[in-house]
């Protein structure tokens, strides 16, 4: 979906027809500035920042095994070489973070990205098509939204090999419920103005109609579910770790570090529970402020000027 | 309003229908016949046939599908042959000990998110609010289990207020009711995640009520400020309450398994972790199905209460 949007820049032999969008209009100009005036939000942003330079960037400055294990200098407390301690394998701890860190960003990413595509099809499909084909699709949704999105994803999880790509597409594709009736909604608004009625009169079929009328106008509602989309499949991961069915061994992910804090608490080896802890929390508060300005940013009824 | 209700029962058997047939599906492709838990796995191939014709697993699908609708319908959900249990005389065991953990955090949350949301829509954009607000968000993005971990840490290993997991003597209804001290680590985890997100709506909700007419009349009547915030705003503010706790039901019973696991308290969600690590499918998918209908009745009785209390909803 993401070349799909680029695409619609292109500037078409055709000319617009109404209702496309041609380039970065005023009304994202001003939601821009909304976001920015957003003191929280910007910060937020930052943090997101920080995060991506000191996942990715981050170890190729700061060189750490990551890959032996070493036995001679396991649950080192913090000091010395090793800035926040090394654990039960003798990792560098903030070596550890770093890469784990690296795996929840990209199946967080990863994870959301899908769900979006998806979501935001099924959404558009239905609110267009409507009818029968509408009623089956959304029943379709509020049956998988009522079983538990942690039940199913565990369940399935005992049988998938725990890979970056496994768990991305496990959580990315149990997570498409809520964008696909966001963008149903949004649609079912849309469908019936004017530019969509004379696409249609000039012989526009479904497929141009989602592609370039519909899903970039519903485009704010989705962007502003990616940021929870992606905070959601950072904090499953999380849970996915804990309960033992994270990223396979010795890929490093800040869910599966936290699957043996129970014993590392009652160890008092704290620098294995609190500082991947807090990136995890400061990662997902960041994304839920980024989502929640975003959405103030796009509804015109709270915008102040 | 009957109407309006039974429009929502046929959609609501609908989806529970769709919830089995996907269960089932699952249920079939991750372990189609117990056959080799009963047998063993080295079972011969003559009698793995004959017993998967024995009890029915030689069926078209959608023949298996039936009974297993048929089954869910009398309330059976099958058997456990890891744990030569029937999976409903296992939920009875435990689902008083988590219907007991849940109900007491979802109460002590709705508790603590009623009055506090509407004081910080009275007190709004003064520091307390913004204190309060900004807690609530970091505790929403808290990972239940770490906030779990982060309360063992200081009230059961440092100050030894609480025992860090729930004792093994526990293991009735009324024992961890009648041992408040075994059970308060988890209530307090669990309620304090749900009054993160409980407080949030019920600030949205009150600072909408405040700016209506009635709060208006019932300030210019007189009337003091406690009896015009207890007596008209709380009635009316809390009636997005209702939907919010039909649909909490699932964060609940997640909430439920990651608490009982980072506890060690025995409940359904306990009981679902162990079947994950013996890959007990016949409980996994059971326990799956039950909380899908359990998320199902929840949005039912929140949708009709709230057509009860609010005609607003009836009319539209």
């Amino acid at each position: 979906m993401v070349e799909g949007v680029g695409g619609l820049y292109d500037s078409s032999a055709l000319g617009p027809e109404g209702g496309e969008v041609q380039s970065i209009s005023s009304g994202w100009r001003l939601a821009l500035r909304e976001f920015m005036a957003n003191r929280l939000a910007v910060f937020g942003l930052g943090v997101l920042v920080f995060f991506v330079l000191f996942c990715f960037v981050g170890p190729l400055i700061y060189h750490t095994n990551q890959s032996s294990f070493n036995p001679l200098i396991t649950d080192l407390p913090p000091g010395g070489s090793y800035p926040l301690g090394t654990d039960e394998h003798g990792f560098d701890e903030l070596g550890r973070i770093m890469a784990g860190g690296q795996t929840a960003l990209e199946i967080g990413f990863f994870a959301s990205a899908i769900a979006t595509v998806l979501g935001t099809l099924w959404g558009a499909i239905a609110g267009l098509v409507g009818g029968i084909v509408d009623g089956v699709m959304m029943r379709f949704v509020d049956v998988l939204l009522s079983i538990p999105f942690l039940f199913i994803v565990l369940v399935l999880a005992t049988k998938f090999s725990a890979t970056v790509l496994a768990e991305s597409l496990l959580l990315g594709l149990f997570s498409w419920l809520v964008p696909a009736r966001l963008v149903r909604g949004e649609v079912l608004t849309l469908r019936t103005r004017d530019f969509v009625l004379a696409a249609r009169v000039m012989g526009s079929g479904n497929r141009r109609i989602i592609l370039r009328h519909l899903i970039p106008n519903a485009l704010s509602v989705v962007i502003v579910n990616i940021t929870f989309q992606v905070a959601d499949a950072i904090l499953a991961l999380a849970y996915l770790g804990f309960l033992g069915f994270g990223v396979q061994y010795p890929t490093a992910s800040w869910g599966d570090m936290l699957g043996n804090a129970q014993s590392y608490v009652s160890e008092g080896y704290w620098w294995l529970v609190y500082p991947v802890g807090g990136c995890l929390v400061a990662v997902v508060l960041a994304a839920n402020l980024v989502g929640d300005a975003l959405r103030d940013a796009f509804d015109v009824r709270l915008r102040r000027r | 309003m009957i109407g309006y209700v039974i429009r929502r029962l046929i959609m609501a058997v609908i989806v529970t229908i769709g919830i089995a047939a996907i269960t089932f599906l699952m249920l079939h492709y991750l372990s189609p016949s117990p056959v080799y838990d009963v047998l063993g796995a080295k079972a011969q191939p003559a009698a793995v046939v004959s017993w998967n014709k024995l009890h029915g697993y030689d069926r078209p699908e959608i023949a298996q599908f039936f009974s297993y609708l048929g089954n869910l319908v009398r309330l059976n959900f099958g058997y456990s042959y890891k744990l030569d249990q029937s999976v409903s005389a296992l939920f009875q065991e435990n689902a008083g000990r988590s219907a007991y953990l849940s109900g007491a955090a979802l109460v002590l949350s709705l508790v603590i998110a009623i009055p506090l949301g509407i004081a910080q829509a009275v007190k709004r954009n003064s520091v307390g609010d913004y204190a309060v607000t900004a807690l609530n968000f970091t505790l929403y993005s808290m990972p239940s289990f770490f906030l779990g971990l982060i309360l063992i840490q200081f009230l059961a290993l440092d100050w030894h207020v609480f025992p860090p997991i729930v004792s093994d003597s526990v293991t009735t209804t009324w024992q961890a009711f009648i041992h408040p001290l075994q059970l308060t680590l988890p209530i307090v985890t669990l309620a304090a995640i749900n009054v993160a997100s409980f407080s949030r709506y019920m600030r949205s909700s009150a600072l909408d009520n405040l700016a209506q007419d009635y709060i208006r009349l019932a300030r210019a009547k007189g009337l003091a400020e406690r009896t015009v915030l207890f007596r008209h705003l709380l009635r009316n503010a809390c009636l997005p309450m209702i939907t919010l706790v039909g649909l909490s039901i699932p964060t609940l019973l997640a909430g439920n398994l990651l608490i009982e696991v980072l506890f060690n308290y025995p409940g359904l969600g306990l009981l679902f972790y162990n079947a994950l690590q013996t890959l007990d499918y016949n409980i996994l998918l059971a326990y799956t199905v039950l909380a899908g209908i359990l998320t199902v009745l929840g949005n039912l009785i929140a949708d009709v209460a709230i057509a009860a209390a609010d005609p607003r909803v009836r009319l539209a």
